[in-house]
């Protein structure tokens, strides 16, 4: 049976790249207001779920040529990594720390290690949310 | 100078780095790759042979978990510097073979990463001062075992030799664990040195007997003592380096390293002696008395192993005795029987190793190891000859190979137990003499058997699956070298004596403080007066060679009455019963109906949560620091509630999830209402994609149906269903009238300060409780790889069961 879905496909185009923006804004906004990197995560892997549905698995692969499973152990790497690293710097393992940078375009700018570590969340979240759709739903 | 935690991190760094050298370098023998591993070790250890000597120790802790007592501490001694030897030279001499036996065509990277990983935790085990981490590594040897003996897993009768000797030696570790923590409950700390100094204040505890009991059953079932030997023999289903390198020279021998290092603590304990020296002279002969009737030459010196071990765990059992006495003149006579262990153990491994090489060619050269088709190789292969006739000579204690030494002082401590009258058994003490006396007896009659059935006799081409011929140089060099050994400590056994089991007894009798007392000079000649010990080799000899040549008459004796009583059939039978009950027990409840498991769910539930409320009177309500409800709060719970009833009841699947979507999204608004912005974008967000995730789930599934089931089960669930939600209410309500605990927030209250970032929730997340976030990240993933396996690789229809 072939659906008729030009709406869900038009708007698709248009609402994925804000929900995709809005992953990445939560993401960073999550230091200093709601977000983070596992709302961040979830909401950019809604944003590819969005797409598996409205378009076919193969279609959105062709585009997005990327492993998800290895999304997702390059998450845990990230986040495993930045506690083994803050051991190689002599701190505890899993230390954050932060500091104040000027950098050239944004001003003085906080930068801090947690977002590393967030990187490693978000990444794994991206990583297990779309595998596990992918394989239920390849499953028939 | 190679530090000792080097000594045991290198190995495992190799490991990781051979898969990619043999990817990325595949011209060259990966083999020489790994050689270079134990030889660089072997040389740094061996540097540390004269200081040693000369009595000192080297120990090193690093903190790892110091709140439990668990640090990984390195303490190196003359003890520990043995095994260390033995390992890495041994692990030379097996890697070199082994480059020539296994062919090209193997998985040559799997095995030599398991090799490797072997070697690093049988030096963990040998250098580790703290239990917990000694039993880590303890463990480690037997996974790695269990790899290597299952390294040709298309063998049926490997896959169960592998599962036999993980499951059997694996027992036994756990065994042990629960010694070492009884020991922890007894003197507080985990190191074992610590515990030699703590233990005499608690001989008289109740546990401490349990505790020796516990260790010992880890040591016996990894030396493969009566009656956890049957491991052993099907262990030998693995290629036959790993067989010479793992089941005859070093891992096997953990447990008697287990023995000696734990003499200093249990040694004073009669349990101890009569355990230790019984066990291994039970082992030692019933498996000489086995290997007599192997006809498969690995199989013979799988039971001579066993044996081998049961006499050096036999001699640690009456060297222990020394402890018991305390320190005298006269207790110093028993420590010659650690001492003669301690040398036998080195002779062991170099005799041992070279007859298992020697088979190792022999099968790979001829393609048989049975004797009955073997014969008149002497011609053919001279040099394999000369090895075999060195290693079984010195394993049958004639001179002139080290063997002999060590049997006579193996005789020598056993005729001490005549008059041995510490722990009062003096008649029962001849008994230890005749005993070893015969089963050196029946070692003679194998050893003969190697030597002669195999190259002696007839030459019978036609029953050999290959033609025979001399083995290449390269397979020779690894026995040769211990061959050669096998002579040269016949002839200069005091080097070794002086330089390796010097410290070595220091270590095992650190309140004899006299070492040199405790190091005799080794000769190979006492004179003729009073020499019992050769006269009792003299009478093996006459009686073994007698023995042998009558052999065929009386070998039909194995087959009579309780010779065929098997310690194996029960072993299977009972692994066959557990397999069959545990599936009848797990058929019985699990019933594939989704309710039942939802019962035994909330049925537990009820039980354990609600019973420990009722029990600890936990039902307080105080309401009087609580909110007024508001009237949007109250129209939220309604429609909730109303959604939750309607799931039950809807006629279709897409129908109630979008209802279980509703609720899930109520409970978004509730955290709006409460101002948890974070929580109600996460919960939103999270509705979503499990509303997809259903969704996606669902469409497969076919039209929802009614079920039809009893008015009394019916009954049953309602009430369930019912007293779940009462009870997880009132623990809801429970919760706000007890307060047993401070609140922790002020942990958090300089959050700004401290990370940075003025988001509460993600300063907890990220920076005070990162470990908690990192492990959730960790096992989010394996549950996606979980969800993938489980469907990926799911047995297609009509495949074939690839366990057979």
């Amino acid at each position: 049976m072939k659906t008729n879905d030009v709406i869900l496909r038009t708007v698709t185009k248009a609402v994925v790249f804000i929900i995709l923006t809005f992953g990445v804004e939560l993401f960073f906004a999550g230091h200093n207001s709601p977000g983070g990197g596992f709302i961040g995560g979830l909401v950019l892997s809604s944003a590819l779920v969005l797409l598996f549905l409205v378009h076919d698995i193969e279609t959105v692969q062709q585009g997005i040529p990327v492993d998800f499973k290895k999304v997702a152990a390059v998450g845990v790497i990230f986040a495993v990594g930045t506690g083994v690293g803050a051991v190689l710097f002599g701190a505890a393992f899993l230390t954050q720390t932060f500091g104040v940078f000027h950098l050239p375009v944004f001003g003085d700018t906080e930068l801090a290690t947690v977002v590393l570590f967030e990187v490693g969340v978000a990444l794994t979240v991206v990583g297990t949310v779309v595998t596990i759709i992918l394989s239920i739903s390849e499953d028939v | 100078m190679l530090t000792i935690l080097m000594a045991i991190l290198i190995p495992f760094i190799a490991a990781i780095l051979i898969p990619f050298i043999y990817k990325f370098i595949p011209r060259i023998n990966i083999g020489w790759f790994v050689l270079v591993v134990p030889i660089l070790l072997f040389i740094g250890l061996v540097r540390y042979v004269p200081s040693v000597a000369a009595g000192e120790t080297y120990i090193k802790t690093i903190s790892w978990i110091p709140s439990a007592g668990i640090n990984f501490t390195t303490y190196l001694d003359g003890l520990s510097l043995i095994f260390g030897l033995l390992i890495t030279g041994v692990g030379s001499l097996v890697i070199l073979y082994s480059i020539y036996y296994l062919s090209d065509r193997e998985s040559l990277g799997h095995f030599y990463v398991y090799l490797l990983l072997f070697m690093g935790a049988m030096l963990g085990v040998v250098f580790s001062d703290n239990m917990m981490v000694l039993y880590v590594f303890w463990e480690l040897t037997s996974i790695s075992s269990f790899l290597l003996i299952a390294f040709w897993y298309h063998r049926k009768q490997s896959r169960y030799g592998a599962q036999k000797s993980l499951l059997i030696t694996v027992t036994g570790g756990l065994a042990m664990l629960i010694g070492f923590v009884m020991l922890y409950a007894m003197t507080g700390t985990f190191s074992i040195r610590e515990n030699i100094a703590a233990i005499g204040d608690f001989t008289n505890h109740p546990l401490f007997v349990a505790a020796l009991v516990l260790v010992l059953l880890g040591a016996f079932t990894k030396s493969a003592q009566f009656p956890f030997h049957i491991w052993l023999p099907d262990a030998m289903e693995a290629p036959t380096p790993v067989s010479a390198y793992l089941h005859s020279a070093t891992m096997v021998k953990a447990g008697i390293y287990l023995v000696a290092r734990f003499t200093t603590i249990f040694g004073g304990e009669e349990v101890w002696f009569y355990a230790v020296s019984g066990i291994g002279l039970l082992t030692l002969f019933w498996g000489s008395l086995n290997a007599i009737r192997q006809t498969d030459l690995k199989a013979l010196l799988a039971y001579s192993t066993i044996s081998q071990l049961g006499l050096v765990m036999s001699l640690f059992g009456l060297g222990s005795v020394a402890l018991n006495a305390g320190v005298s003149s006269d207790s110093i006579l028993y420590t010659q029987a650690t001492f003669a262990a301690l040398f036998h153990l080195i002779n062991h491994s170099t005799f041992k190793g070279a007859l298992f090489m020697v088979v190792g060619i022999v099968d790979h050269n001829v393609g048989t190891r049975d004797v009955r088709r073997l014969g008149g190789l002497m011609s053919l292969m001279p040099v394999t000859f000369s090895i075999a006739l060195i290693g079984s000579f010195s394993m049958a204690g004639l001179p002139p190979f080290n063997g002999f030494l060590s049997k006579e002082m193996f005789f020598e401590a056993m005729l001490m137990m005549r008059d041995f009258d510490v722990l009062s058994i003096r008649s029962l003490g001849t008994i230890f003499p005749i005993v070893a006396w015969i089963a050196s007896i029946f070692t003679f009659v194998y050893s003969m058997i190697i030597v002669f059935q195999t190259f002696f006799g007839e030459h019978q081409p036609d029953r050999l699956d290959r033609k025979a011929h001399e083995a290449s140089k390269g397979m020779l060099i690894a026995p040769s070298v211990l061959a050669v050994l096998v002579v040269g400590i016949f002839f200069f056994p005091n080097i070794i004596g002086n330089y390796l089991l010097r410290p070595a007894m220091a270590a095992i009798y650190p309140t004899f403080l006299d070492v040199d007392q405790l190091t005799p000079h080794i000769s190979a000649w006492h004179g003729l007066k009073n020499n019992m010990p050769l006269l009792m080799t003299i009478g093996v000899v006459i009686i073994g060679f007698l023995l042998y040549i009558s052999l065929h008459r009386w070998r039909s004796l194995y087959s009579v009455g309780p010779m065929l009583w098997n310690l194996d059939t029960l072993y299977n039978w009972s692994l066959k019963q557990m397999e069959s009950s545990s599936t009848a027990i797990t058929n019985y409840y699990m019933s594939g109906h989704l309710r039942d498991y939802l019962t035994y769910i909330f049925g537990f539930f009820l039980f354990a949560v609600g019973g420990s409320l009722v029990l600890l009177g936990g039902f307080s309500f105080d309401v009087s620091n609580d909110a007024p409800i508001l009237i949007n709060e109250v129209i939220l719970v309604l429609v909730m509630a109303i959604a939750a009833v309607c799931i039950v009841f809807v006629p279709s699947r897409v129908t109630a999830i979008l209802l279980n979507g509703v609720l899930g999204y109520s409970i978004a608004l509730f955290f709006v209402i409460f101002r948890a912005p974070d929580l109600a974008l996460t919960q939103i967000v999270v509705e979503t994609v499990t509303t997809a995730l259903f969704l996606l789930c669902f469409y497969f599934l076919p039209e929802l149906k009614r079920e039809k089931s009893v008015r009394s089960s019916k009954i049953l669930n309602g009430i369930i269903a019912i007293s779940a939600g009462v009870l997880v209410t009132v623990i809801a309500l429970s919760v706000q009238g007890n307060k047993l605990f401070d609140s922790i927030s002020i942990y958090f209250e300089n959050a700004y300060e401290l990370t940075g970032g003025k988001n509460i929730v993600n300063t907890i997340l990220g920076d005070f409780r990162a470990f908690d976030t990192m492990l959730e990240v960790v096992v989010l993933f394996i549950a996606g790889i979980g969800v993938y396996t489980l469907i990926k690789l799911k047995a297609r229809k009509g495949e074939r069961d690839v366990e057979d």
